[in-house]
């Protein structure tokens, strides 16, 4: 299935882009994480949450989604 | 003409609203980027006290994006320099400042004194402090941080709602994230995200609109998108934040800002003139070093005993292996306190250089 992942903040970086489109197989939000690690070998260095279709899901969360977002902390103020 | 009549004259606010307003207790988490618009929008809509604590003082470099500071308030403390500016803007209420840090000891019996807490801090240990302090004493938490140009702003711990932690359970654990003054920030952002926190804040106190409670508002400055996820309590994480408030007020800050720390070796402080030497370790800590003048000043009494360092001198601080007198030198730069340096060697190793060396300093230091 075709899913669109938005990535914001300090991920937007290591991805060089904010969203893209993957056509990605069944399963959990986990195998799709295992993907976009060995796509940007940097991501397992940073800290942030997933959400499916706008919301935070668990990493055992099956994908339903059309959207994905990998959302980093911020501390700035 | 009423200060407040472009308010009253909305039917949702109304003279009624205005007083819920005026008898609000808002406390302000820093004095930077988000805390002005945050303190600004509130002191010109009347909140009745308002608080602000901050340590640091107002730099140069504050200008770009601080819009409450002039050049006039620059090297002045950011809590005071607020008041002073704020109670211009608006003499009617009653504006408290307090020039110091957060801290885990002094935190609860702060927030007690208000209705909402609102966290415009620049570091997360700080915002995790804020956010446990809150679920701690039951108030509500407005949230907002920024990176470059991205903000997030939300609602946590409103009537049951989600807390930070719910979120983030963790600070940050991996590659380390950037905090404090090390990164860059478009000028406007913290203008942006400041005034969405400003108006949570007063959406509370009126108890009108719908709240960003359970709801992570994400901002992109570059393509002015803005995004909602939602997010659900998380009751074990709260529940550990609970179960740890008896021994909250015993944790130490361990500021974490990426602050250079200056280490330098035994032979280069002893042969210094103008060195106080200070001892970070607990009093009953062994061994002395006898040979040089020494204060004592233990790691967890610092903030306390600041009178007694010397602002004139070179200060070479030590402990057991060198981590305490490491976050020793921390503590004292995040205070403006300059000019201090860890030894990495413990006192004993201190004692054995000085034996070596044959070295018996007088009490010139």
């Amino acid at each position: 299935m075709l899913i669109t992942i938005k990535y914001f903040g300090q991920i937007a970086e290591v991805t060089q882009k904010e969203e893209e489109q993957l056509e990605v197989s069944k399963g959990s939000v986990s195998g799709l994480l295992n993907t976009l690690n060995t796509k940007y070998s940097d991501l397992k260095n940073k800290d942030f949450q997933i959400a499916q279709n706008q919301e935070l899901v668990d990493l055992d969360t099956e994908l339903t989604g059309a959207e994905i977002a990998l959302l980093p902390p911020f501390a700035g103020g | 003409m009423n200060r407040y009549s472009r308010h009253i004259i909305l039917s949702e606010i109304g003279q009624e609203g205005q007083d819920k307003i005026s008898n609000a207790k808002v406390l302000v988490i820093g004095a930077g980027g988000l805390g002005c618009p945050v303190l600004q929008y509130l002191t010109a809509a009347g909140v009745g006290t308002i608080g602000v604590i901050d340590f640091d003082v107002v730099e140069l470099s504050n200008l770009q994006r601080q819009v409450l500071f002039g050049t006039s308030s620059l090297g002045k403390n950011k809590a005071i320099a607020a008041q002073e500016r704020l109670q211009d803007l608006n003499s009617d209420i009653s504006i408290i400042a307090y020039p110091e840090p957060l801290t885990y000891q002094n935190a609860i019996n702060l927030f007690r004194e208000y209705d909402i807490i609102v966290d415009g801090s620049d570091n997360f240990e700080t915002r995790y402090l804020v956010n446990d302090a809150c679920i701690i004493t039951n108030k509500p938490l407005v949230f907002g941080a920024i990176y470059k140009f991205a903000g997030q702003v939300s609602v946590f711990n409103y009537k049951n709602g989600p807390s930070y932690r719910c979120l983030f359970p963790n600070p940050p654990q991996k590659e380390a994230v950037p905090n404090c003054s090390e990164i860059g920030v478009l000028g406007v952002l913290p203008g942006i995200i400041g005034s969405m926190q400003a108006n949570e804040v007063l959406k509370i106190i009126l108890g009108i609109g719908n709240l960003l409670s359970g709801k992570l508002l994400c901002y992109n400055a570059m393509t002015s998108q803005t995004s909602t996820l939602k997010i659900n309590r998380n009751e074990t994480s709260i529940q550990s934040v609970l179960d740890e408030q008896d021994s909250f007020e015993n944790k130490r800050l361990i500021i974490d800002c990426q602050i250079e720390v200056m280490e330098v070796s035994i032979s280069e402080m002893i042969s210094e003139k103008n060195v106080q030497f200070i001892d970070v370790r607990e009093i009953h800590e062994q061994p002395k070093v006898n040979h040089l003048k020494v204060t004592y000043i233990p790691l967890s009494e610092l903030e306390t005993s600041l009178h007694k360092i010397d602002l004139s001198k070179k200060k070479a601080l030590f402990c057991k292996s060198g981590m305490r007198s490491k976050n020793a030198v921390k503590v004292l730069q995040e205070l403006n306190i300059n000019n201090c340096f860890s030894i990495p060697q413990g006192a004993s190793e201190i004692n054995n250089y000085l034996k070596e060396h044959n070295k018996i300093l007088s009490n010139e230091r």
